[in-house]
């Protein structure tokens, strides 16, 4: 099963990749083989005063995801996404959640190692 | 008793008050820096250091081969400081607020009392003023468990008798309120500018509710406008001292030197305002008491 998350500023495939993780609006979850896709609404996160991309990570593990497409990923989410076991790929932002699937299938999103956003 | 000198805007004399109000206080006085994040009380006072220690807060330590991941601490914890994620369990000791909540909850008695340190807490003696302060840590977040720590400190000194100034931070938020919280009277200083004038308001909006008794120094005293003035008034605020604005002021500032030691008539002005406060500290009689 392979599961990615986008994070996006709305529950479908037109939608654009929001740049935050954390605080992203939500997460549009694309099955690969099905292309079956589910919104998972990320506002509990946006609104919490610190923390709120540790939590978006506890949020996209329980769906089963393994890999993330975003635009800025801090250095607590990004320890947390690697103890869930999911893989990142970051600055993505300015594309659709459709053209940033389109681009990790066709194989040109780099895994990334290390955080891309200070944290805060 | 306890008197904090606070403000709404930072730089309108918060430690340059408190520095010569401990000066002119009778002894035994405590000079207290709670401005941890910035201390400089200590430029002013000079006190000889003769001891400090570091302050540390309790976070949780996780023996992770006790832990089964039920996830009962990630659940509870509102600042996401313990995480479980599957078959992994992290902590971010620099968001734990200390609250022992995860150590209670864990079923497997698998998290322990760890730590973080806050920051530095020293004493010492400058001349005839009793000094004390906090120093938060380079890049730790929360300064209110450092006051806290310091505050328990000048408790146990005040014990055996003696009052305290405390020099509090600036701001309207969290420090400031800690800072004021368990003081007798409140001592704000202003300067009549816009800025001062707005963030007076914010300040006094924020101490009012805590029903201290309170009182107000405008210092550069002949700068901008009457607006501080008629709030004070309006509020029925009194204003206990002013402090004039004077280059032989600034001067002495950057130099590091103490107001009330700059003249017979600047340390008139702090003995005055020793004298206003203590008055404030007493419940005044009321009229009817006097009639019975």
């Amino acid at each position: 099963m392979n599961k990615i998350a986008v994070t996006s500023e709305g529950p479908s495939l037109d939608d654009q990749v929001d740049p935050r993780f954390g605080r992203a609006a939500g997460f549009v979850v694309v099955d690969l083989e099905t292309m079956d896709t589910q919104y998972i609404d990320n506002g509990q996160s946006q609104v919490m005063a610190q923390g709120a991309g540790i939590q978006a990570a506890e949020l996209i593990a329980r769906a089963g995801v393994n890999f993330l497409l975003t635009g800025y990923v801090g250095p607590k989410a990004f320890k947390a996404l690697s103890a869930a076991g999911i893989k990142v790929g970051q600055n993505l932002e300015g594309l659709t959640v459709r053209d940033a699937v389109a681009r990790f299938k066709s194989g040109r999103v780099e895994i990334a190692q290390a955080a891309n956003r200070a944290g805060r | 008793m306890i008197v904090s000198v606070a403000s709404g805007k930072g730089g309108t004399g918060k430690t340059t008050v408190a520095a010569s109000l401990a000066t002119v206080w009778e002894r035994p006085v405590w000079g207290v820096d709670l401005d941890v994040e910035e201390p400089n009380l200590h430029l002013f006072l000079r006190p000889a250091i003769a001891g400090s220690e570091t302050a540390w807060m309790t976070v949780p330590a996780v023996e992770e081969a006790k832990c089964t991941y039920c996830g009962a601490c990630s659940e509870l914890c509102q600042f996401k400081a313990i995480s479980v994620f599957n078959q992994v369990i992290l902590t971010f000791p620099e968001m734990c607020h200390s609250c022992g909540g995860c150590l209670a909850v864990c079923p497997e008695k698998a998290i322990s009392p760890g730590r973080r340190e806050l920051g530095e807490i020293t004493w010492g003696v400058a001349g005839r003023v009793e000094f004390l302060a906090g120093r938060l840590r380079i890049g730790e977040a929360m300064s209110p468990p450092l006051m806290r720590q310091v505050k328990a400190r000048l408790e146990q000194m005040l014990a055996k008798g003696g009052d305290a100034v405390i020099d509090a931070p600036p701001g309207v938020s969290c420090p400031a309120v800690n800072a004021v919280l368990d003081s007798d009277v409140i001592l704000l200083v202003t300067e009549p500018t816009p800025f001062g004038v707005y963030d007076f308001k914010l300040a006094w909006e924020a101490f009012a509710p805590l029903g201290k008794p309170m009182g107000a120094v405008i210092n550069r005293a002949g700068l901008g406008n009457d607006a501080i003035y008629r709030f004070c008034q309006e509020k029925g605020l009194p204003i206990l001292a002013e402090i004039p604005y004077d280059r032989s002021v600034a001067e002495a500032y950057a130099r590091g030197r103490i107001i009330a030691d700059l003249s017979p008539g600047f340390k008139e002005t702090f003995v005055a305002l020793r004298d206003k406060i203590r008055a404030l500290a007493q419940p005044s009689p009321s009229r009817e008491a006097a009639h019975a």
